[in-house]
């Protein structure tokens, strides 16, 4: 539904991986890697592979097969650790969530758009089949029934039934945790919602219309389980088989995961017969768990894996800026990295203080040191009304400190005040520098700010359920591509990421008003404007800049697809 | 001889045993002190008050502290040392996994280590003042001063950025070849075992930098102990009346000097090899190394509770092995040591 950017990288050695980083950056740094003198490393793989193959010596089962290094397996380095293969169970952390985009299908897709840089993005406002071959709503909005594509088979060749996809759903609104707290946004909460009316229909009921519901039937949560699979693997104490899904894969999806090194490395192999989609363009995809970031950008530099996955931003930028590897970088969408003002913070309170902190930080500089100019800037906005729906949009604002002091003045600040300014020892990468040049700048207004770091497995708690930070930087973003259900979390009062304790009952209707409105209902388009304006107008939460997702890959790699839930999808991958 | 050694090794893990009892009730304790709520952090970021009960529950910590204390005591016993939530695995089985991976690491990079750094030292003490003595002052002074993932990166660097001699740094094997059956633990040992070369000497391959980038910081204490206990054995009356009997050079400095210099640079050894195990955090990461140092750190930050506790069991289990073992060391090399002391 949302999710903190890096909220699950591994974490503690996050300032030692910096310094590694930055070491290893200078290190690495414009370098060529040309020398004609030395064998090359997989031409060397191959030949010793071959050969040993060859002479009959080395029985098939202890390596891949020679083509691992050639353009039928596909390596990618990720930064991150899997700790399951399903994403139900509690305690699954977010890198993990790619084995249910990966080895599972849904009812529901969404769609492919070309990026204006030519890079490819799921298109949040398209819905496409996956299993469900077409659906039906009902006049109220209240009932959809969808229709079960014939030929979709699970990778053990049975079909996928109605039932199958009754009892995945009944699995993920029945064992809690975020899977259930995820469909109840699009208002599934309860089994008796899932409807089988035959073998290939099912009835899905909601209280009222809205337009959340099939979207969130096509993000990962309600992925469709081979029931019969998981049903014999079940017992009375773990009735949804959670043991057995928590280190096998029953679905119906682009792959199979053939093998589960924790700590180590996943290797998912080609279902060949998977009908939701064209068959990925490799045999097998090597998911490599590489924690150090200098380390995956030596690898992706000499090109010993096809992709590293979610790079730094630093990383991405010099390597895109020497042309080393084919850099895309996607604006993640419904997300802003913001400074969050807590009203419960009494200078805070007077909008006018609000402004002054939005007119004194300095957001070119900032988005230059810790964005490295990746990702949209959220500031310099012309007009004080927006003129479109467009979400996120920059605010209208600027570094203006004359301005800031006359409101400050204005609001009975002259003098300033000292305000402690939280960041997470988890997001250090772009939160230090960002509050280090915030501080600064507000110094210049008479405003302290002494950085207080909080470690990150507090931070949530510190931060969202307690939201007693006075002055924080925070990083929501929403998977479902609306700003009514960007307001809904972050501005509504005690929703979890407002963490800036606003409150404001225009705001908190409009919201209740527009959730669950389609989108080309007339009366959309001026509410979330008026959401916006008030958003200008009152800034809770400054915006810095949208960030963005960005992976390298050898210039042999295709198919490179940004998704919201920022996981790789394998399914497109393909190598030239 | 042998009856009293084995007294000895039964003495030792009987004395032991209170002490692990100790480690147990203290990193209890310790981890449910750490600040953070793993209830919290593990329902994820969307969670609600509900999911987040429902983690703590499932997680046994909505009982109470004495209560989860018996529990976990109670699995102990069974040899259960319960889920570790970070990794999704059973705590014994990540450590299976990743305790050999640190330890044929670690073994190795002491070999290595022992191999110059003795030398080196008993060069060095033997001729004071020369350029081996400085050498070993240079060797011993980079060793403690480069930050281990300082020599880690610049050795990547140079041998497999540079140059590409290395494999690349994707941990203990790359991804054309697969972990040959464990009956070690240790990648080379059990390839070998399977007599296939090929997995051998890859797993050899991923294996040397690491293992040199340890071998390097641990060089110095190493060098320095020895150097300083042969200087101190020379310089001692036996080894001048050794002299005077008129015996010889090599004969003096191995059978006479050398032994008994030993004893303080086993002391130093087993120091030194303790704290690489869990202190090559750094390594680890540079060499994506599935080592039990990293899971450690990891654990910790998340209060992935049972993780954390079976990691200080097993290395409170190690010492006290290694502990016993330097012992019977002690006895092998110098009968002087006495076994009921």
């Amino acid at each position: 539904m949302f999710s903190s950017v890096y909220l699950d990288s591994p974490l503690g050695t996050e300032s030692a991986s910096l310094i590694v980083c930055n070491f290893a950056c200078n290190l690495f740094a414009s370098q060529q890697s040309e020398k004609g003198f030395l064998m090359d490393r997989r031409t060397f793989l191959k030949s010793v592979t071959a050969a040993s193959i060859g002479a009959g010596l080395v029985p098939l089962a202890r390596v891949l097969p020679a083509s691992a290094a050639s353009g039928k397996t596909a390596v990618i380095a990720l930064g991150t650790t899997i700790n399951s293969l399903d994403l139900h169970r509690k305690g699954t952390n977010r890198p993990s969530y790619q084995v249910a985009v990966n080895a599972y299908d849904r009812l529901v897709s969404f769609g492919t758009k070309t990026m204006p840089d030519g890079s490819l993005s799921y298109d949040s406002s398209a819905i496409e089949p996956d299993l469900a071959e077409s659906w039906d709503v009902s006049e109220d909005g209240k009932t959809i029934v969808f229709h079960l594509r014939k030929d979709a088979v699970f990778s053990d060749g049975s079909p996928v039934t109605a039932e199958d996809v009754k009892w995945s759903l009944d699995r993920a609104v029945t064992l809690g945790g975020f899977p259930t707290t995820q469909m109840k946004a699009g208002l599934l909460g309860d089994p008796a919602q899932f409807e089988v009316i035959d073998d290939k229909t099912i009835k899905v009921t909601i209280p009222h219309e809205s337009k959340l519901t099939i979207p969130d039937l096509a993000v990962p949560v309600p992925f469709i389980i081979n029931s019969k699979v998981a049903k014999e693997h079940a017992t009375t104490d773990d009735p949804w088989a959670t043991e057995y899904l928590h280190r096998n894969t029953a679905g119906s999806g682009a792959y199979v995961v053939e093998r589960w090194d924790p700590g180590q490395q996943l290797v998912y192999k080609r279902n060949d017969k998977w009908t939701s989609g064209p068959l990925p363009g490799v045999e097998r995809v090597v998911m490599r768990e590489i924690p150090s970031p200098s380390t995956r950008r030596a690898l992706i530099e000499k090109g010993d894996v096809d992709m590293s996955f979610d790079m730094p931003s630093k990383d991405a930028k010099e390597l895109k800026d020497a042309g080393k590897a084919e850099v895309v970088s996607t604006p993640v969408e419904n997300c802003m990295f913001v400074v969050g003002c807590n009203l419960k913070f009494e200078p805070f309170q007077n909008v006018k203080v609000r402004q002054a902190v939005a007119y004194a930080i300095p957001y070119e500089d900032i988005f230059k040191t810790a964005a490295y100019s990746l990702g949209v800037p959220m500031w310099g906005g012309k007009n004080p009304a927006p003129d479109s729906i467009a979400w996120p949009q920059p605010f209208p604002y600027s570094t203006d400190l004359e301005k800031a002091k006359a409101l400050l003045a204005e609001a009975g600040y002259a003098d300033g005040f000292t305000v402690p300014f939280y960041i997470s020892l988890d997001l250090v990468s772009w939160m230090e520098p960002a509050a280090l040049l915030i501080q600064e700048n507000l110094a210049k207004i008479g405003v302290k700010a002494p950085i207080e770091k909080i470690p990150g497995a507090n931070w949530r708690t510190a931060c969202l359920v307690e939201k007693r930070l006075e002055m924080h930087l925070e990083d929501f973003g929403g998977w479902l591509n609306y700003p009514d259900y960007y307001f809904y979390w972050a501005y509504l009062e005690g929703n979890l990421f407002n963490s800036s304790n606003y409150v404001n009952p225009e705001v908190q209707a409009l919201v209740e008003e527009t959730l669950h409105m389609p989108v080309d209902n007339p009366e959309y388009e001026p509410k979330i404007k008026r959401l916006i304006e008030i958003a200008f107008t009152d800034v809770p939460r400054i915006p810095l800049w949208q960030p963005a997702l960005s992976s390298a890959m050898t210039k042999k790699v295709e198919g490179y697809e940004y998704w919201f839930h920022r996981q790789i999808d394998a399914r497109t991958i393909g190598k030239a | 001889m042998f009856r009293s050694r084995v007294k000895l090794v039964l003495s030792r893990f009987v004395q032991a045993i209170p002490t692990l009892f100790g480690v147990i009730v203290v990193t209890f304790i310790l981890t449910r002190a750490l600040p953070g709520d793993p209830a919290v952090y593990f329902a994820g970021p969307a969670a609600d008050a509900k999911s987040i009960e429902q983690v703590r529950v499932a997680l046994g910590l909505d009982k109470s502290l004495p209560e989860q204390f018996v529990r976990y005591v109670g699995d102990l016993v069974t040899g259960d040392l319960g889920d570790s939530i970070s990794t999704g695995q059973p705590v014994v089985s990540d450590i299976a996994s990743r305790l050999p991976a640190s330890l044929e690491l670690t073994l190795f990079a002491l070999i290595i280590s022992l191999a110059i750094a003795i030398p080196l030292g008993i060069l060095a003490a033997t001729r004071p003042g020369t350029w081996v003595d400085h050498l070993c002052r240079l060797v011993v002074t980079a060793g403690v001063s480069l930050p281990v993932f300082f020599t880690g990166l610049a050795l990547v660097y140079v041998f497999y950025y540079q140059l590409g001699i290395s494999p690349a740094p994707l941990g203990r094997l790359d991804f054309v070849h697969f972990a040959p059956p464990a009956v070690t633990g240790f990648f080379v040992i059990d390839a070998l075992l399977d007599t296939d070369l090929d997995t051998a000497l890859a797993a050899l391959s991923q294996l040397l930098l690491p293992a040199i980038t340890l071998a390097l910081f641990t060089l110095a204490p190493i060098a320095r102990m020895t150097r300083a206990a042969m200087l101190q054995v020379l310089s001692s009356d036996f080894v001048r009346t050794a002299r005077a009997a008129g015996l010889t050079r090599s004969r003096v400095l191995f059978t006479y000097a050398f032994r008994n210099a030993l004893l303080p640079v086993i002391t130093t050894l087993g120091m030194v090899f303790s704290f690489m195990l869990g202190a090559n955090v750094l390594v680890e990461k540079v060499f994506a190394w599935p080592g039990i140092g990293s899971y450690a750190v990891e654990a910790l930050v998340v209060s992935d509770y049972a993780a954390v506790q079976g990691f200080v069991l097993a290395m409170a289990v190690l010492f006290v092995t290694l502990n016993t073992l330097i012992d019977i060391a002690y006895t092998v090399i110098d009968p002087r040591v006495g076994l009921d002391g």
